[in-house]
């Protein structure tokens, strides 16, 4: 294979592989503010309280790689489900303003936290052996952990889906979606629905954080650092959209390896600009019809 | 005598001027002996307080910036988290026209950052204020990270991510020159500039344009059936507050004499948001309050205990999203009313 295509390739995998991770922590998001319209800047800082927590079980207790996910899992959408319950489920009538204030506040506080219980500084994830190293595709080498994580986000947006769209609390999920009023008056356990989609959402949330922690870091600053990415992947992607968002946050990922392998300096003004006008072209975002 | 018998009301004028909503509404635009004692205050800060004149001119320029979002957020119900951009561009204008010896005059250069913010705030607006939301939410922080991005990517220019330091600013009125250890030209500079540009932002929200952008906040649907053009009003308003962030822009590079990449960062944007917040938004003096409380206590508390500062501040944004809406002015109205009606009705 000749090297500038194999380079392009590599960019490639590894992008898609970057959009998986951006995908695995947006899903949730994207689903939530579609269901309950709720403005949630604070899905970054699950990502991130997720994400220590698989670290430090990992770090500290030595819990194996899959165990600590499913405990970050679990611990991230209890925490969030208590949220929720108390806090959220004040304002989903609010404006978007009172919601931008609630969660810069919750930001604010988990940042303070994790800084006051877990430190400052930046903590490492290693990763298992297993998952280390190289894997020969074939036609090239590649690092064994970004093809499993292209491998894990097709997984999940295949569960999701199946789940979103041949099961009874998909189906619910999805008339909520379009019609909140109806759906109650259906007899759907509206705020039920709200709890459950909530916790899943930032499960899924501390999943990202997690699985990403091994090369986007996890630093209290987590939880603004990577905030703008994760609303760009839902907006461009579409409220309450998976395939939407699967496709968005593909798109960026790999938009932002190709820019910056090949334009170092200031590549990411293009995915601004990129999103700019997809939110200008398609509003709803790309997965959402027109209302 | 009724009304019947003769046209004039008590105060002689027509009867409808009678009306108690008509004596409010006359009203509600005159000066109140209050409103001079932020002036008197921030004078007085100036003879009691000689050492803190430095902080007192970023202090005044956090109530600028925060009365240019008043604008945009309080009265038209703009939700932006990207004011910042508006500010960049301001303190860039200055910076760049300073730094290569272009111009120095800092009044004239405070007018051409505004003019330079208007400009973009009139392109931007007329193309992100079509969408709501979190559309619109997304579009004014993508607008703002692509300036900041343009002003990384243009570094020949504008220096890159270390800034433009040392520029040379030329002395107010050609008398007054800044002084980089003694902000006492600074601070009254400032406070100058900040009680024009608030004399004009009271005729503003008070004038029939300020009255339908409070329409347009409320139900623009309805504005739209009595005829007025929503969309161009929103445009305005838009570019005006962008003009305003952009002196406060301009006065932070001329009384810093630097910028750097900061001035269009996420967190200045969602920084004054909270000051306006905290302060009450919709009302000309939120921004006074706010500034003042927010920054007085980040300035004693965030340096000695920078995350208790952190977790107190979140702790304080979670009290006021759930129980006080309209921040400090607005518990303050609230007790006031209460404490008004009881001394009423003993």
């Amino acid at each position: 294979m000749p090297n500038g295509l194999a380079d392009f390739a590599g960019i490639l995998l590894g992008g898609v592989s970057a959009g998986t991770v951006l995908f695995i922590v947006s899903v949730g998001l994207s689903v939530t503010m579609g269901l309950m319209g709720f403005v949630n800047l604070a899905h970054g800082a699950f990502a991130m309280f997720g994400g220590y927590v698989i670290a430090l079980a990992m770090n500290r207790v030595h819990l194996g790689f899959a165990a600590a996910l499913a405990l970050g899992f679990a611990a991230t959408a209890a925490v969030s489900a208590i949220l929720e319950r108390l806090l959220y489920r004040r304002l989903y009538r609010a404006g978007e303003l009172d919601q931008v204030l609630l969660t810069i506040g919750l930001i604010f506080i988990f940042i303070a936290g994790i800084t006051m219980v877990v430190g400052p500084e930046s903590q490492p994830l290693r990763l298992p052996p297993a998952l280390q190293g190289q894997l020969n595709l074939g036609f090239m080498q590649y690092r064994t952990y970004s093809v499993f994580l292209i491998m894990v986000g097709v997984l999940i947006v295949t569960a999701i889906w199946l789940v979103f769209d041949h099961t009874l609390i998909g189906t619910r999920i999805r008339a909520t979606l379009d019609n909140r009023g109806m759906a109650e008056s259906l007899g759907i356990n509206v705020d039920r629905l709200f709890t459950i989609t909530f916790a899943f959402g930032s499960g899924m949330a501390a999943l990202g954080g997690g699985l990403g922690a091994e090369f986007l870091g996890l630093d209290p600053q987590y939880a603004l650092k990577y905030l703008v990415y994760f609303l760009i992947a839902v907006s461009v992607g579409g409220l309450g959209s998976i395939a939407g968002v699967y496709s968005a946050s593909l798109l960026i990922g790999v938009l932002d390896f190709v820019l910056k392998f090949y334009l170092p300096e200031g590549g990411t003004i293009f995915i601004y600009a990129l999103t700019i006008l997809l939110l200008l072209w398609r509003p709803q975002g790309l997965g959402r019809k027109e209302t | 005598m009724t009304a019947a018998v003769s046209p004039g009301g008590p105060t002689g004028g027509p009867v409808w001027l009678d009306h108690p909503a008509a004596r409010v509404l006359i009203r509600r635009h005159r000066l109140r002996w209050w409103e001079l004692l932020p002036w008197i205050a921030a004078i007085g800060v100036y003879f009691a307080f000689p050492d803190y004149l430095g902080f007192g001119t970023e202090l005044l320029i956090v109530i600028l910036f925060a009365l240019s979002l008043d604008i945009a957020l309080g009265y038209a119900g703009i939700v932006t988290l990207g004011h910042a951009a508006f500010f960049g561009i301001g303190a860039y204008t200055v910076g760049l026209l300073a730094f290569h010896g272009i111009w120095t005059e800092p009044i004239s250069g405070l007018v051409l950052a505004a003019i330079a913010a208007a400009v973009i705030g009139v392109a931007s607006g007329l193309v992100l204020l079509r969408t709501r939301g979190l559309t619109l939410l997304m579009l004014t922080i993508c607008t703002m990270a692509l300036l900041g991005e343009a002003a990384n990517m243009a570094h020949a220019y504008t220096g890159g991510f270390d800034g433009l330091p040392s520029l040379p600013i030329a002395p107010v009125l050609g008398a007054f020159e800044f002084n980089p250890l003694y902000a006492d030209t600074q601070y009254l500079y400032t406070l100058a500039v900040l009680l024009i540009c608030f004399v004009f932002v009271r005729a503003l929200v008070y004038s029939p344009f300020g009255q339908s952008l409070t329409g347009i906040r409320e139900n623009a649907l309805r504005m739209h059936a009595i005829g007025a053009p929503v969309r161009g009003r929103l445009v305005i308003c838009y570019a005006v507050s962008a003009a305003i962030a952009g002196i406060a822009g301009g006065l932070w590079a001329q009384t810093n004499a630097y910028v750097n990449l900061s001035v269009f960062d996420l967190d200045r944007s969602a920084t004054v948001l909270i000051v306006l917040i905290v302060g009450g938004y919709g009302r000309l003096y939120g921004a006074f309050v706010g500034a003042v409380a927010y920054m007085t206590l980040s300035h004693f508390l965030a340096r000695i205990y920078p995350t208790a500062w952190q977790l107190g501040l979140g702790l304080m944004l979670l009290l006021i999203a759930l129980f006080a809406h309209n921040g400090i002015l607005g518990v303050g109205e609230a007790l006031w009313r209460r404490y008004g009606a009881e001394r009423a009705a003993p």
